[in-house]
């Protein structure tokens, strides 16, 4: 009995004084409604573990790589444990992520990567599928025959995959045309007047696709003040909170939305801690978090709109 | 010089004839309203910039300053609920709010002696994070229906932007040429020693054209954002501060102070509109959109700059 006692008192002692985690969370800035969400999405996490004594969080936002570089300096200088990054840019990111990474913090990539393997987890969306599924149920909506219309975001790498993957799905069908490609750069107010524009130069435009959310706002206003929103397929994409609503209350003009979560920086937080913590993903076989994660796109229809739908997050 | 004044038509209807004979949907008389409309926005901001530059000054702040009297104009709309006189109040209070941050600027540069580049930086900073500060980083929409109908609402069926746009700009003529305000803001530009002596008060004209500039701001805000029924703490009037800018140059406006005219902003601005309408228009490849807008700008400064010599 004594023997026991000490040993709880022992165990007790140890677990109290257990080392405390140290994550460090560095993101861009919010400058558009998806780093919004990011940002929104990346205070939610760090919220759930207020009451774990043993978890401490340091989020940093950065608006441009220099800044982010310098953040990520002065959080390895006091001391992290875990870095949770979204890089601002790959390149110049890279070197600060590797100092980390070899300096034993628990490194953790989001979404746009480094130019280097020198990491312990990679975790991002899956641009392809994410213009691929879009392309494919435009496809089969308009049976394989009509004039589209893509409002792509920034011009830029994930802007080209995405695109690239909508043309390769719509690519089987010859009677499919694409009519206008232009940048909506991610915006309401540009997405509105691009759209405004091609209304006057096009009388007839079966489908428009925009890279994301917000641009479909835009658009939606130019059909509604032109008169021409009826018998058009509408598809955006990354699930923002009131096209979601839009789609769970049966809206005739759109359909379907494909996730590209903005709230993967919550699960690469929950990765970095279960990292630390030694724990393993439940299912998996192997010991450890993996190394690499894709998310799938999940595609959102008023059936399972209700899943997607975060009234409280920002985007 | 009255041709060198009227060069710009020139050059905004030579651009015109050529995307019309590339795409003859240009010239539909839906796309021509859509041009005006779609440049009001910047055009009413570049004519509050035109004051600010020929009295020698700049002004950085205008983009974030869109979004949070937008944001602002938004909010208390929601909060008093849709009516008629909720309305009215949120224009009375981000007027009143957009002098009260023209004056404020105009004092830090004047009498504070911040160069205005300076302090107009800071202004671009601070109102971009509060917006998205109060925000989170998110959208601020609304539900008004009196409140978005008048961003929306055609009289004469002519878009409500359009008419504010060139309503604005008379008034702004009449200001700048025909009164003594006027005078005294080109006087204080071109020579600010002379200024003086002739006992103009160049600090309060100085800070005055903040307020024309933060007034115009507040007139594109309100009709902006009742036209989207929503402002994006990140994104809103991003870049508008460089159209703006571009269109008063464009418009033979001098970074240097003392020239410029309301006249010529008009037109730069609708200059810079037609390139943006042409490039969809057109289908311009998008990754050159940027080096075909940069070479007309250049271009257009360039035929007035020789006109002139």
């Amino acid at each position: 009995m004594r023997k026991f006692l000490v040993i709880l008192f022992v165990a007790v002692v140890v677990f109290s004084f257990a080392e405390k985690i140290r994550v460090g969370v560095a993101i861009p800035a919010a400058d558009h409604g998806w780093t919004g969400g990011m940002v929104w999405w990346a205070q939610y996490a760090i919220k759930q573990y207020q009451n774990d004594p043993n978890v401490e969080f340091y989020l940093v936002t950065a608006k441009e790589p220099s800044e982010q570089i310098a953040q990520v300096q002065a959080l390895l200088a006091k001391g992290i444990d875990a870095l949770v990054i979204n890089p601002y840019e790959s390149a110049p990111l890279t070197p600060i992520c590797v100092q980390a990474f070899r300096q034993g913090v628990f490194t953790v990539i989001v979404d746009r990567g480094i130019n280097s393997e020198e990491y312990n987890t990679y975790i991002a969306g899956d641009n392809y599928m994410y213009g691929y599924l879009a392309g494919k149920y435009i496809a089969e909506k308009l049976k394989g025959k009509g004039n589209i219309v893509v409002i792509r975001g920034i011009p830029c790498s994930i802007d080209d995959e995405r695109v690239k993957a909508f043309k390769d799905a719509i690519s089987l069908y010859p009677d499919l045309k694409i009519i206008a490609e232009q940048p909506g750069y991610w915006s309401r107010e540009k997405a509105f007047e691009v759209m405004q524009t091609l209304l006057t130069k096009f009388p007839t435009i079966d489908a428009v696709w925009t890279g994301d959310d917000d641009m479909l706002h835009g658009v939606l206003l130019a059909l509604k003040q032109a008169g021409r929103d009826k018998n058009i397929v509408l598809v955006g994409g990354a699930c923002e909170k009131n096209i979601v609503k839009m789609i769970m209350d049966g809206n005739p003009l759109i359909g379907v939305n494909f996730t590209y979560p903005p709230n993967m920086i919550s699960t690469a937080i929950n990765l970095a801690v279960m990292a630390l913590r030694k724990q393993d993903l439940n299912g998996f076989y192997q010991r450890g978090i993996p190394r690499k994660i894709i998310l799938a796109t999940e595609t959102v229809t008023k059936e399972n709109a209700k899943d997607y739908y975060f009234p409280e997050s920002v985007f | 010089m009255n041709l060198s004044k009227y060069l710009i038509v020139l050059i905004l209807i030579g651009l015109m004839v050529f995307s019309g004979i590339l795409s003859p949907a240009f010239l539909k008389p839906r796309n021509i309203l859509n041009i005006f409309w779609q440049t009001s926005y910047v055009g009413i901001i570049a004519i509050g910039i035109t004051f600010v530059m020929i009295a020698g000054g700049i002004d950085l702040s205008v983009g974030s300053m869109l979004a949070l009297l937008g944001s602002v104009a938004i909010q208390i709309v929601n909060k008093l609920g849709d009516k008629t006189s909720s309305v009215i109040l949120s224009f009375l209070f981000t007027y009143g709010l957009a002098v009260l941050l023209g004056f404020g600027v105009g004092l830090l540069t004047t009498k504070g002696k911040i160069p205005a580049f300076v302090t107009t930086l800071g202004g671009m900073a601070i109102y971009r994070s509060l917006v998205l500060n109060f925000a989170n980083g998110g959208v601020y929409m609304t539900m008004s229906q009196k409140y978005t109908s008048i961003g929306m609402k055609f009289v004469l069926g002519l878009p409500l932007p359009m008419i504010v746009f060139i309503v604005y700009a008379i008034l702004a003529y009449i200001l700048l040429d025909k009164t003594r305000f006027g005078r005294y803001v080109y006087a204080v530009g071109a020579n600010e020693t002379a200024a003086l002596y002739s006992a103009i008060k160049v600090d309060m004209v100085r800070t005055w054209t903040y307020v024309v500039s933060g007034i115009s701001v507040a007139t594109s805000a309100i009709l902006l954002s009742s036209m989207m029924s929503a402002v994006s703490s990140s994104s809103t009037g991003n870049g508008f501060e460089l159209d703006a800018i571009a269109a008063a140059v464009i418009g033979g406006t001098s970074l240097s102070g003392g020239k410029g005219s309301v006249f010529g902003t008009f037109f730069g601005a609708l200059i810079l509109g037609v390139i943006n309408n042409m490039l969809v228009m057109l289908n311009v490849a998008v990754y050159l959109q940027g080096m075909v807008k940069g070479l007309i700008i250049i271009a257009a400064v360039l035929l007035q700059n020789l006109r002139k010599e």
